[in-house]
């Protein structure tokens, strides 16, 4: 399996993306974001955190535009898989791959800790290693995770399964609780919480790895 | 466009004394021209010249097999086995933090980020060490919220994982907050690269953000004593981007892969100016700079501005000129500015051109080779009067008064702002004692903390600069790890003082014999004098940052005590209290003299922790707050209660040094025993973890009620 991680100038966590996939078995490109096409045979983009383009407003919104923005679109398009962490969920938020928008945090600080997070659907290539309502210790990084929807939409991610994680305790304001949501094929997700960084006993804790290796096998199966 | 004359107004606004101003005509044989007078006020001002701390830094123990590249450059280097070193240093933003929190913070950790990758290295960690003035002063909550938010702000997003850090609270930093900010990277040892150019004919290239009018004259503003007019010195503290210092992170590492690069400076302090002279100066050759080849964000910039201007994000480099091309896809990949500004010069010359005006031309080795030197007067600090007698006060009245503290309460108010995690190499994130931060792709790591007890070196300058030291290499050593080296931000008050001059070379004489004695050289450092209001100086305050390494990741001490685990205290408790938390936080009380350091003491058991680190559940150096202090937090970390036997207050509250607290199942403690005896080091079992009560010698409280305390006390004191 192939995974292409994208690099803006202002990513920071790409690398430790690009270690994610790897440990779970993934072969890793990494992508610069003026780049136009993705690599041939691309199973899954990576969407890294950091701050894309500075990001001072707007997180997202430049990177959107981007040379590689739309080969992304078109690789979803084709039912290709996405991953968007933290900043990489607000880029695809504002590429039209997911719907809603991250605000501000509601306590208007940036946030770094491990937080609890329950799995919401087991219905996806990325989910599938958990159980539903099963407890994650994942960390959190960042300024602008709280995640807003208009009432209609909020009601189709619930009537669809598409709202994939949600925090055991809101540590930003978000909409239902959401930590993370799926796209209408359940092929492209978004989180604000970082996988990445929960994919090492070592670091603290291994929860985060569930997600690369179910993807691993979920697309196996697809 | 015509200069002002040079009156004597002029010349004393660029803080030249007049002595100065006579050998500054001495070396020219003539008056200077204004921007020659700028060059002269930045290169020889304290903040580049060090010209007051230089005779007794000069004392500091800097050399050792594992030390790279001592003071002097960027950073220090220190090897790290494997043909990879460490490249870190801490540096002040003292004066900048307090006229506009946000940014003088934030380009803080933007300088100390290029000092270190300048040199080549990766940035892997940092740290910060923050001193205030009391929560309850006007002005403390708005520098707490600015500066912690500037920190995180451009840390986060530069994506350097922030790892320790102090904070702490006190009357004399009311009117002159210190924020000291360490970085540290990694680079392969024989990749490290250095500010000496050399070739005759080189491109001297400018390279990343745009040169603006911020902080013009910001060094000289920063070695001037603060009175009631600093709110006009804003314009001088300048703006960050840390989106640019990551785009030129990134593209310098590229370039100085390409093999492109002669020499490398960071534009820091006095800019162009300092970065300019620096590399011609060690390499023994002039500059010339055409300065309207210089990226410019402001029309109609004098060269005056130009020379001085502190704008953020830039570097200075001698190029290879066959790799010109090279070199510039590079920037114009992260889409940063490139430009060919001036070239090395065979003479002794720093020659600047602008228009097709000669506005200096100054004999290069002068600025800085012929910088003014003070030997400054000193009066040494007198011995502290002894401790009378000590107010009685419960234990667990004492422990509230600490805990209610935001000195000593939790600070994951402040540590929750910084992302600690990125890279996804933190192994013990901040909170209490050293973070350790695993070595990318290895199976080893490096321990990072800085620490000092300022009320303990204004009593006695020498004992409380040791502890800096000690207990800095304590921190190192409770997570495991063995010291490697270390480096010093010196913040004082105002060295014309002859008791402030003391207070600063009692300090060195004690760092000095510490980090002799723990194997410790100092590779970096910054001095930071003139930290006054309205001549009411600050405690004297040398911060030390240091480094320790991990050779196996199987040496780490990151654990927690588990229910029934002993406490036991490696060191001789004599019961210490002058100058100690209790005194200052319960009563107010700062009196009695600092904690004396046997040095022999410290790293015998330094020594044996690291020996014994198989036995211990968890560790922690015994510092400021003591046992009962120490005992709390290990023990609230795990969600245990603990009961410590003694209730003798001395015991509890004292703040003997080279000693630690560990947690060891009750399995181990015959064997741990016997080895302290072997080794000779003093052993106490003072108590055990476990239920949800605290227990000091039979007074007690709930767990979870002295828990709300020290979680909610920070916050409540800033907000």
């Amino acid at each position: 399996m192939k995974a292409a991680v994208v690099t803006f100038p202002g990513s920071n966590c790409d690398r430790d993306l690009a270690v994610a996939f790897e440990r779970a078995g993934f072969e890793v490109a990494r992508v610069w974001h003026k780049d136009s096409a993705l690599p041939a045979g691309t199973d899954v983009v990576g969407v890294p955190g950091g701050f894309s383009f500075g990001d001072y407003l707007r997180c997202g919104a430049i990177a959107a535009q981007s040379p590689i923005a739309a080969a992304v679109q078109a690789h979803a398009a084709r039912g290709g898989y996405v991953l968007g962490i933290c900043n990489g969920f607000q880029v695809l938020t504002e590429m039209r791959l997911l719907p809603g928008a991250l605000m501000r945090n509601a306590g208007l600080t940036f946030n770094c800790k491990t937080v609890e997070l329950k799995v919401a659907t087991t219905a996806s290539a990325f989910t599938q290693a958990y159980a539903r309502g099963q407890s994650l210790m994942i960390p959190i990084a960042h300024h602008d995770g709280n995640y807003t929807i208009d009432a209609e939409g909020l009601q189709r991610l619930r009537g669809e399964d598409r709202i994939a994680f949600t925090y055991g305790q809101n540590p930003n304001g978000s909409m239902d609780d959401i930590a993370g949501v799926l796209s209408e094929n359940r092929r492209v997700l978004g989180m604000m919480p970082h996988p990445e960084r929960a994919n090492d006993p070592l670091l603290g804790g291994n929860d985060g790895a569930g997600l690369f290796a179910g993807l691993m096998g979920g697309m196996a199966l697809a | 466009m015509s200069e002002p004359e040079i009156t004597p107004e002029i010349v004393a606004k660029h803080g030249i004394k007049p002595d100065e101003w006579e050998r500054l005509l001495g070396i020219l044989g003539r008056m200077p021209s204004f921007t020659e007078l700028g060059i002269f006020s930045a290169m020889w001002n304290e903040h580049c010249s060090y010209k007051s701390s230089k005779k007794w830094l000069r004392t500091l123990p800097t050399t050792g097999p594992q030390v790279i590249c001592g003071p002097g450059e960027n950073a220090g280097v220190v090897d790290i086995g494997d043909g990879q070193a460490v490249i870190f240093k801490m540096e002040s933003h003292n004066h900048p933090s307090y006229i506009e929190p946000h940014q003088g913070a934030a380009t803080g950790v933007g300088g100390i980020l290029r000092d270190v990758f300048t040199m080549g290295a990766r940035p892997i960690a940092a740290m910060n060490s923050l001193s205030f003035g009391v929560p309850a002063h006007p002005k403390t909550s708005h520098l707490v919220k600015g500066v912690v938010e500037g920190i995180g702000g451009y840390g986060n997003a530069f994506g350097v994982p922030t790892v320790g850090g102090e904070v702490r609270f006190h009357k004399s930093y009311n009117g002159n907050c210190l924020v000291n900010a360490f970085a540290a990277g990694l680079a392969d040892a024989d990749k490290i690269f250095y500010s000496v150019a050399s070739g005759v004919g080189m491109p001297v290239v400018y390279l990343g953000a745009k040169t603006g009018r911020d902080g013009v004259g910001g060094a000289t503003m920063a070695s001037a004593e603060f009175d009631d007019t600093i709110e006009e010195k804003r314009p001088t503290v300048q703006v960050g981007d840390p989106f640019t210092e990551k785009r030129l992170l990134e593209a310098c590492l590229e370039l100085m892969a390409s093999g492109a690069v002669i020499s490398i400076q960071d534009m820091g302090a006095a800019g162009l100016t300092c970065s300019a002279v620096e590399m011609g100066d060690k390499g023994g050759l002039g500059i010339k700079l055409q300065l309207d080849d210089v990226p410019q964000r402001e029309a109609h910039m004098t060269a005056y501005e130009m020379m001085l201007s502190e704008s953020q994000e830039r570097m200075l480099m001698v190029l290879k000129p066959e790799l010109e091309d090279v070199a510039r896809a590079i920037f114009v990949k992260w889409d940063l500015d490139f430009a060919i500004v001036g070239e090395t010069i065979p003479e002794d010359r720093f020659l600047i051109l602008h228009g097709n005006e000669v506005k200096a031309d100054l004999p290069l080795s002068k600025l800085s080779s012929s910088a003014p030197e003070y030997d400054r007067p000193w009066i040494e600090t007198p011995a502290a009067a002894p401790l009378g007698v000590v107010p009685e006060i419960a234990p667990i009245s004492g422990l509230r008064a600490l805990l209610a503290s935001p000195n000593y309460a939790q600070k994951a108010w402040v540590y929750e702002q910084y992302d600690s995690q990125v890279g996804a190499d933190t192994l013990v994130a901040p909170g209490l004692g050293a973070g350790v931060v695993r070595v990318h792709g290895t199976g080893k790591a490096l321990a990072f903390t800085s620490d000092v007890t300022p009320r303990y070196v204004k009593a006695n300058p020498f004992e409380g600069g040791k502890q800096a030291v000690a207990e800095a290499y304590r921190n190192l050593t409770a997570v495991g790890a063995t010291p490697l080296a270390t480096t010093d931000n010196l913040n004082f008050g105002n060295p014309e003082k002859p008791e402030i001059m003391g207070q600063f070379v009692g300090a060195i004489k004690g760092i000095g014999a510490a980090v002799a004695a723990l194997d410790m050289p100092i590779v970096s450092g910054n001095v930071s004098l003139y930290n006054e209001t309205d001549g009411s100086g600050i405690l004297p305050t040398p911060t030390i940052g240091a480094v320790g390494i991990l050779a196996s990741l199987d040496d780490l001490i990151a654990g927690r005590p588990a229910e029934g685990d002993l406490a036991v205290i490696i060191g001789a408790t004599k019961g210490h209290l002058g100058q100690s938390a209790l005194l200052a936080e319960a009563f107010g009380i700062e009196a009695g003299d600092a904690p004396h350091v046997d040095l022999a003491a410290e790293k015998l058991a330094g020594d044996f922790i690291r020996a014994n680190r198989k036995a211990f559940a968890a560790c922690t150096d015994l510092g400021d707050g003591g046992l009962a202090l120490a005992a709390f937090e290990m023990a609230e970390g795990a969600g245990l209660g603990v009961k410590i036997d003694a209730a003798e207050i001395g015991f509890l509250f004292g703040e003997d040094q080279a000693r630690y607290l560990v947690a060891l199942p009750q399995s181990g403690l015959a064997a741990l025993t016997a080895a302290a005896k072997a080794a000779g080091v003093p052993l106490a079992l003072v108590g055990q973890f476990g239920g949800k009560t605290v227990s000091l010698g039979g007074d007690s409280a709930a767990l979870a009620d002295l828990s709300a305390l020290y979680r909610s006390a920070f916050a409540a004191a800033v907000a």
